[in-house]
């Protein structure tokens, strides 16, 4: 999730709202395949999601010159309908399907997913504990998008996007296509963002369709937390660090929830969380002025 | 051989139907040999920039023509012109991405030339940076994973000037590309051009408002005003020319120009 939000605001440089929009596609189509009876398969369904949705922001952003703010929120309030018409005209959809048994009544049976077959195969390794197989195969797939993301961000298309973010005329005077490289960019950062949606998704065991309102302020915060606390000097930093931003956010909100903090104020915290984050090193910098000033002033 | 740059009567007018409109090219025609080292002269708003700009295509003119290297290009998207046309802007910032090490920054301006490889940054292409960093003599050499956004200005306008010309450009065009500078590294940064230049042999397009710069360098002098070629000198009558005589010379030429054209508009 983290990683998507970075590849948006770092490595871009423009913020994409897309994002609250495609991480729920990226769940509802997870949701429709998984009940299908392949969950492994609705995974790289629903990362492909997120990256079309993303090559519609791009597309409105480069070809059409409409505003990147403005082509994330357009992208975003239309996939809303999208989204509803995905999971059937409804508001969430559960991973079960009906079975009919032998009284020709329905039965509901939950649908298989990635994390409850892999915790069925290394049950004898890990016990028995769902919890602890989602834990281990989270982190796997993690580990394994980040490494490729890493490798990738080092190739020659990889460098593009990563210049086409720093500075676009330069990208374009070396006779690269700044447009191709932004729509590239956005599309990794939505797949990504859908990816987790889908992982979500197969691990609450439901989609639904307000899964993915603030999520960018959420990614942001896990980004912005993994700057302050690692730095942001090389893009593998950059990437690491997004990841253990992301961690540490998380651990904020478990002391947030330990010290009776409703669940509803998360958003709110998230938001308060970015801000002060953002403006930490103008706080810096205040202090240091107070400081000056002090100092000069005693010096009279 | 082709003639590596010809521009035919190409016509540029802005805000066309308003009150503000301006003809920034007035049907401007240039023909430039091979091998030509041209400097422009001309005051603000004589459309040298935008002569610079209707080249990199970064829009389409009215009419006319721009043929590079006999090719037709007046309809080419930007980047695709750039993989033949390197240029140096007055601002140091423009040609290089700030967060990116100067090795990266080498290898994406590379990109155009170098062999496919998996990575962008690789031992062999990197041993090349180094060796043309290190020609610079500014020490830059030890440095190719210091971020681009931490060298001075002089510094980045020359490895900008590396990476417009890594690739053995057609056309080389630099846009008062040391008038951001200090004297000393300005003098520096135009020494290093003129060796880039002549070692490629590079056909080159440098804007400058200094008239002495605009004399020593180079092999023909043109000088721009309201979007015409008002002068185009070179061989023994360059040589012979100075910064004063090039004064009088630009305003009885403006004089009787402009006296023409009240003739013809009366």
């Amino acid at each position: 999730m983290a990683l998507g939000v970075f590849i948006a605001f770092r490595i871009l440089n423009t913020p994409d709202l897309t994002i609250d929009g495609s991480l729920v596609f990226g769940m509802s189509v997870c949701a429709v395949v998984t009940i299908a009876g392949y969950p492994i398969l609705a995974l790289f369904a629903g990362t492909l999601a997120g990256a079309v949705a993303g090559l519609i922001t791009g597309l409105l952003q480069t070809k059409l010159k409409i505003n990147a703010i403005l082509s994330g929120i357009l992208t975003m309030t239309g996939l809303y309908t999208i989204n509803y018409m995905v999971l059937g005209g409804q508001s969430n959809l559960y991973l079960q399907s009906a079975v009919l048994n032998e009284n020709n009544s329905p039965v509901y049976v939950s649908s298989s997913t990635i994390y409850k077959t892999f915790s069925e195969r290394t049950a004898g390794l890990l016990g028995s504990d769902i919890n602890t197989s989602v834990l281990v195969l989270t982190t796997l797939i993690v580990a394994v998008v980040a490494t490729l993301l890493c490798v990738f961000f080092k190739t020659r298309p990889g460098m593009a996007i990563r210049a086409t973010g720093d500075n676009e005329e330069m990208v374009r005077s070396s006779s690269i296509n700044a447009d191709a490289s932004r729509i590239l960019g956005i599309m990794i950062s939505n797949a990504l963002v859908a990816l987790s949606g889908s992982l979500l998704c197969q691990q609450q065991r439901y989609a639904d369709l307000n899964n993915g309102s603030g999520m960018l302020v959420v990614g942001l915060a896990s980004v912005i937390i993994g700057q302050v606390l690692f730095g942001r000097r090389s893009v593998t930093l950059g990437v690491i660090s997004a990841i253990l931003g992301s961690m540490c956010y998380r651990i904020i909100l478990q002391i947030a929830y330990k010290i009776d903090m409703p669940s509803y104020a998360v958003k709110l915290l998230s938001a308060v969380i970015v801000i002060l984050a953002l403006t930490l090193p103008l706080i810096k910098d205040g202090f240091s002025l107070l400081r000056q000033r002090r100092v000069a002033r005693r010096g009279e | 051989m082709n003639t590596p740059l010809e521009i035919r009567h190409l016509v540029k007018k802005f805000e066309i139907g308003t009150p503000n409109e301006k003809v920034a090219l007035d049907d401007f025609s240039l023909k430039v040999e091979q091998g030509d080292f041209i400097t422009i002269l001309g005051s603000n708003g004589a459309g040298k920039s935008t002569l610079f700009n209707a080249i990199l295509g970064k829009f389409m003119p009215d009419s006319g023509q721009i043929f590079l290297d006999g090719e037709d290009i007046t309809y080419r998207k930007d980047y695709k012109r750039a993989l033949h046309i390197g240029c140096l802007y007055q601002n140091p910032l423009r040609g290089t991405a700030p967060n990116m090490t100067i090795e990266e920054n080498l290898a994406l301006a590379y990109t155009r030339k170098a062999s496919p490889s998996f990575f962008a940054v690789n031992k062999k292409d990197s041993a090349y940076f180094r060796e043309l960093l290190a020609r610079l003599e500014l020490g830059i050499e030890d440095r190719m994973k210091t971020q681009m956004g931490l060298l001075s200005g002089g510094q980045r306008q020359a490895v900008s000037l590396l990476m417009a010309t890594i690739a053995q450009p057609k056309l080389l065009l630099l846009d008062e590309h040391t008038a951001a500078l200090d004297p000393s590294t300005a003098e520096k940064v135009l020494q290093i051009t003129k060796e880039v230049v002549e070692e490629n042999q590079l056909t080159t397009l440098m804007i400058t408002h200094n008239m002495q710069q605009a004399l020593s360098f180079g092999n023909r002098t043109i000088m721009m005003d309201s979007g015409r070629l008002l002068l185009d000198i070179s061989g023994a009558e360059r040589a012979q020319m100075t910064p004063h005589k090039l004064i009088d010379l630009f305003s009885d030429t403006a004089k009787q120009m402009l006296s023409d054209r009240t003739l013809f508009s009366s």
